[in-house]
């Protein structure tokens, strides 16, 4: 596979996947390829090699022009690490503090080394993704001290902070967000998470495959078909098993019923933080229309665990193929209606309209993706650019909005609600028939796989290894809030205090998906 | 005009509390119930405090959802509020990170008595998925005193209802012994 100048000695994994091993000096050289050539570091993950012989590894997942490249590099068991590269790519900074807290491998010459995932839970010498490190080790012993976390000061005539969190006010997740400010404007934002961190990747060590996908699917419940098909399709990946067509296309349609039904939750939010009740109330009486039809249809109002390893759980008769197009053609008629209203509410407009500006220079430079990254000009959408089937029979059209405000973020999402109502009449119309499952049995030797899904959030991966035994050795979600997390600290500079609910709405960033 | 639009969407719209087909037709009669019960025990709103102690966030998907139109709990005198000082309920979904352990203990002890624990889902309930484990203190009842559980992956808005029903209805509670 070619990435600028250089062959990097890349073997076709999969559909638009690569796959490489590579020292340490070549992952920092393809980093700054991948870079000049408009690339993104999308994932990095350690994991410990050292029961199969090894010492510890290094992986990171590159999306190139060519797709997604994941380079591994083998690393000793004394003192791991490996170059820093956050300094060709920002957003990989927490991810690489969270590789040591977890597994202690190093980046070299960091600049930010200070711990993310870890608070109390564990002390700074104990590395839970260490197959040595017991997932009960340290239930019910006292917590280790707090050692505070140092957030950056921000000094200065006038300058005060507002900590808020970890719990909200509202009905969200927990996080704690370290506001500088100056009269009502906001000088610096700093985020701590880590709060909802509950071992889910220590959780997958030993799980049969099945069960596995149960617990993908809860990484961070409201995306939750975009990381149970993202790890499904790697467990298929790793074990030869091909998915049956009907299955593949009843995953797509489950994936933009998903997409569905979180847009409409977000644009009623969206009315509701500019004190437009009226849009709420409309968006979440479709929501809940849309939820309603999906627990009548698949057995659950969210579609959890529908999708299994090697296929489907549940399929659809003529009968649910009428009615989900009908319910799907009304929508999209009230949507219309409501995109109207909003259009021409003045009010709506002027607080939507250049509140929270990520400039796509920016977006480029701190690896912006997703839906908020297509709203400042980030053009990728692997059900474009890269599709898996179904995908590659559908020819989906991209949402991309450039101003990259909390407006283009709505114009994003009604965009892509339009698109895939519009996507899901015809994967209803032309669904193939045949069986809903293959058989999906691990080799009995170690095997990898990974699976890359463009979630409603974005691009989902779901990177694992599975054992000689059949059981899962090590898996890696990644949810793309990791990359956006750090650029909501930058869109909501010079910005209002106020604002900053709606701001923060406008992403949507999962903390349970990078709390893990 | 945006003003003229929304009042003819809101005029078309109607009320959608109302029962229509006949699977709401019983939800209908069933928050009427919770609706008069409320009414009956309290005599006046009951004030829920929400805390996510570590959930995957699909149990917070269903409490969001109990806040549209089709389950006017507002109507039915349940009232979500931004502090513990202020409510009467907790409504928390699990499973307890140990990195909230700390913050639900305080969240507990800042809200007034008498005072209700609703725990949510089936992470809530029993660890889930997750159990227990170095990150994870399982079930909320091993970390506040509980007094229902609603089970669920994540529970309907509904369920979620008879939970907070249930939990009004055991009367005032004697001070928790921590």
């Amino acid at each position: 596979m070619k990435i600028g100048e250089n062959d990097w000695n890349l073997e076709p994994f999969g559909k638009h996947l690569w796959r490489g091993r590579m020292e340490t000096g070549q992952l920092l050289a393809l980093a700054r390829a991948v870079k000049e050539a408009g690339g993104q570091l999308v994932a990095l993950w350690g994991s410990d090699d050292r029961h199969l012989g090894d010492g510890f590894g290094i992986h990171g997942a590159f999306l190139t022009g060519s797709g997604l490249a994941w380079v591994s590099s083998a690393l000793p068991v004394e003192a791991p690490a490996y170059p820093d590269l956050a300094h060709i790519f920002p957003q990989v900074d927490r991810m690489q503090r969270a590789t040591f807290d977890l597994l202690g491998i190093r980046a070299s010459d960091a600049v930010d080394d200070r711990k993310w995932l870890r608070h109390t839970a564990w002390a700074e010498n104990e590395f839970p993704l260490r197959k040595d490190f017991s997932p009960l080790s340290t239930l019910g012993s006292p917590l280790p001290e707090a050692d505070a976390y140092p957030f950056l000061r921000v000094d200065g005539d006038g300058v005060h902070e507002i900590p808020v969190g970890p719990i909200h006010a509202g009905t969200i997740e927990p996080g704690h967000f370290r506001f500088s400010i100056i009269g009502d404007r906001i000088l610096k934002l700093e985020e701590r998470l880590g709060y909802t961190h509950k071992g889910t990747e220590k959780r997958f060590e030993g799980l049969d495959l099945a069960t596995g996908a149960k617990l993908a699917g809860r990484v961070s419940g409201d995306a939750h078909t975009a990381f149970s098909w993202a790890y499904c399709m790697a467990a298929e990946s790793a074990c030869a098993c091909r998915v049956p067509d009907r299955a593949a296309w009843l995953r797509a349609l489950f994936l933009e019923i998903e997409r569905v039904a979180n847009h409409l939750g977000d644009l009623g939010y969206l009315g509701n933080d500019v004190a437009l009740a009226f849009g709420f109330m409309q968006f979440w009486r479709l929501k809940e229309d849309w939820l309603r039809l999906s627990a009548r249809l698949f057995g659950h109002r969210y579609l959890f665990d529908c999708i299994v390893p090697g296929g489907v759980a549940t399929d659809i008769d003529n009968a649910g193929r009428a009615e989900l197009r009908a319910l799907g053609e009304r929508i999209a008629g009230e949507v219309r209606e409501l995109k109207h209203i909003y259009d021409e509410h003045t009010g709506l407009q002027d607080r939507f309209a250049h509140t929270g500006i990520v400039k796509p220079e920016l977006a480029a430079r701190l690896g912006l993706t997703g839906l908020a990254g297509r709203a400042s000009s980030q053009a990728w959408d692997a059900r474009v650019q890269f599709p898996c089937a179904p995908y590659d029979q559908l020819d989906v059209a991209m949402a991309v909005q450039k101003s990259g405000d909390v407006l283009a973020r709505a114009e994003v999402r009604f965009a892509e609600v339009f698109e895939s109502l519009r996507l899901i009449g015809q994967l209803l119309a032309r669904l193939p028939d045949g069986e809903l499952r293959a058989p999906c049995v691990p080799a009995g030797t170690p095997c990898e796989g990974l699976g890359w899904i463009e979630g409603w959030r974005g691009p989902t991966i779901v990177a694992l290894r599975i054992a000689a035994d059949g059981t899962l050795d090590r898996v890696h979600p990644h949810d793309p809030s990791w990359q956006n997390w750090p650029l909501l600290e930058v869109g909501v500079l010079g910005n209002i205090v106020p604002d900053f609910p709606l701001i923060n709405k406008s992403f949507n960033l999962s903390y349970s998906g990078v709390d893990l | 005009m945006a003003t003229h639009l929304i009042l003819q969407k809101m005029f078309r719209t109607g009320f959608v509390s109302e029962p229509a087909p006949a699977a709401d037709l019983a939800l209908r009669t069933r928050e009427q119930h919770i609706h008069a019960d409320l009414l009956g025990i309290f005599g006046q709103a009951v004030a829920i405090r929400h805390v996510d102690a570590g959930s995957c966030n699909g149990c917070e998907l269903e409490i969001h959802a109990l806040g549209g139109a089709h389950y006017n709990i507002e109507g039915l005198g349940v009232k979500f509020v931004a502090s513990p000082r202020h409510a009467d309920l907790l409504l928390v979904t699990g499973p307890v990170s140990r990195h909230l352990e700390v913050a639900l203990k305080r969240t507990y002890e800042a809200t007034p008595e008498p005072k209700w624990v609703v725990a949510i889902g089936d992470c809530g309930c029993t660890g889930g998925m997750f159990g227990e484990s170095y990150a994870s203190c399982g079930r909320v009842a091993n970390v506040i005193p509980v007094d229902v559980e609603v089970p669920g992956c994540p529970p309907t808005p509904l369920a979620l209802l008879e939970g907070i029903l249930a939990a009004v209805s055991a009367g005032v509670k004697t001070p928790a012994a921590s």
